[in-house]
């Protein structure tokens, strides 16, 4: 049942290039082109490791092992595997490295290392065992004597996805069940994971509201700044119906920093026998007690000038 | 240039996450260094794959590309989780094994 199916897939995917035209040679040496492209990418992708390695901000050091992997998936496609080359961009470059930035966005991008050494001489033992690894492993390599490389050109006959999804489905299908109930169980045990439980009761709108009745204090919006027609000033304080400035209309930034001016600052100063603005000269009661109700008779200094005395 | 200069720069690539495991403090740095590691395997399980004219390396490969997933997803879990009640993402700070 699945033959004409994957045939159908095969006749659509195998209209596109799916592969690099080139593979190897008799001897099993790659193509020049292949070359330049490695000796290009690989030194790149070398320093990029090492930046990993080396980088003192944790940022960096997700850029560099992002590098890495496109540079991976750039040779994954060379190698005569686009599959794995787009399954390496889009799950590793665009799925786990999106989800180390969240991670490091979260943790705090500032979250560097402390050089301090806990152990003593572990970094000297760090750096020779990674050497000795390196040149072991690169000692095995070179050392042991491969077959000619016979190349993919066979297997990818129909195209790389078909061949793959062949061998997927059939030898690899218990494997595959079980790299799916895998996802599942990390999925699952990550919301487990990061699921908080909430030890106090949510505060609300509510909750909030009777709090600040409760605590007493002002309960409106704090007064505005006077605005006046002279100075426009958001650094002069607003005046209460008893004529006296109001510190807190003046926002706290300003106060923090200095910057607020009295009432005195911004006031006309007028001569004697002068009168600002046209004021017809009347004399004025004394101001009342707050919460006096002093009527008509209460003065009201709008800070253009000194208070007319009578 | 044979298909052994990729098996090297694997090997290369190999170490250097090795050596990040072993020298970074940063959690997340670490895990990076697991990331390199395993996808310099999977660099030598392509180039075998070729080698050989056998497609299963490719598919051992694409199998490590979703376990590595999954253990992203876990263990980045865990790392916010420790985050959250330690503030802070040093390994140096889990000890509260220790006796």
């Amino acid at each position: 049942m699945s033959g004409p199916l994957l045939a159908g897939v095969g006749a659509l995917t195998g209209a596109l290039p799916t592969s690099v035209p080139a593979s190897l040679t008799e001897l099993g040496e790659t193509s020049t082109g292949e070359t330049v492209l490695f000796w290009v990418v690989a030194p790149l992708m070398v320093l990029a490791a090492l930046g990993l390695l080396f980088a003192r901000r944790a940022i960096h050091a997700a850029m560099c092992v992002v590098f890495v992997m496109i540079s991976l998936a750039v040779l994954y496609i060379a190698q005569d595997a686009p599959f794995l080359g787009i399954v390496q961009i889009v799950v590793y470059t665009g799925a786990v490295m999106m989800l180390f930035l969240f991670v490091l966005m979260l943790v705090g991008v500032d979250a560097s290392d402390s050089l301090t050494e806990t152990i003593r001489g572990q970094r000297w033992i760090g750096l020779i065992f990674g050497v000795g690894l390196g040149a072991l492993l690169v000692g095995v390599v070179t050392r042991a004597t491969y077959a000619v490389p016979v190349g993919l050109l066979e297997a990818n006959a129909v195209s790389n996805p078909v061949g793959i999804a062949r061998l997927v489905f059939s030898d690899f299908l218990f494997a595959f069940e079980v790299v799916g109930v895998l996802l599942v169980t990390a999925a699952l045990g990550a919301l487990v994971l990061t699921h908080r439980q909430r030890l106090s009761r949510r505060v609300g709108q509510r909750e909030r509201a009777d709090a600040r009745v409760a605590a007493g204090g002002s309960l409106t919006p704090l007064p505005a700044p006077g605005v006046y027609a002279r100075t426009n000033a958001m650094d002069v304080p607003a005046l209460d119906p008893q004529g006296r400035p109001i510190e807190t209309s003046i926002s706290r930034v300003l106060r923090v920093r200095g910057q607020e001016r009295g009432v005195a600052d911004v006031a006309v100063q007028l001569g004697p026998g002068e009168h600002g603005g046209g004021q017809v000269d009347r004399p004025t009661p004394e101001a009342g007690d707050p919460g006096e109700t002093a009527g008509p008779t209460t003065p009201i200094t709008t800070g253009r000038g000194p208070e007319v005395v009578p | 240039m044979t298909l052994t200069h990729y098996l090297v720069l694997a090997c290369v690539l190999f170490a250097i996450g090795a050596t990040t495991v072993l020298l970074r403090r940063n959690a997340i740095i670490v895990f990076m260094g697991v990331e390199l590691m395993l996808n310099a395997t999977n660099l030598v399980l392509v180039t075998f794959a070729r080698m050989h004219g056998d497609l299963s390396g490719q598919v051992m490969a694409f199998f490590v590309m979703v376990v590595a997933a999954a253990e992203v997803v876990v263990g980045l879990a865990i790392i916010v989780q420790i985050f959250h009640t330690r503030r802070s993402a040093s390994v140096d700070d889990v000890n509260l094994l220790k006796s």
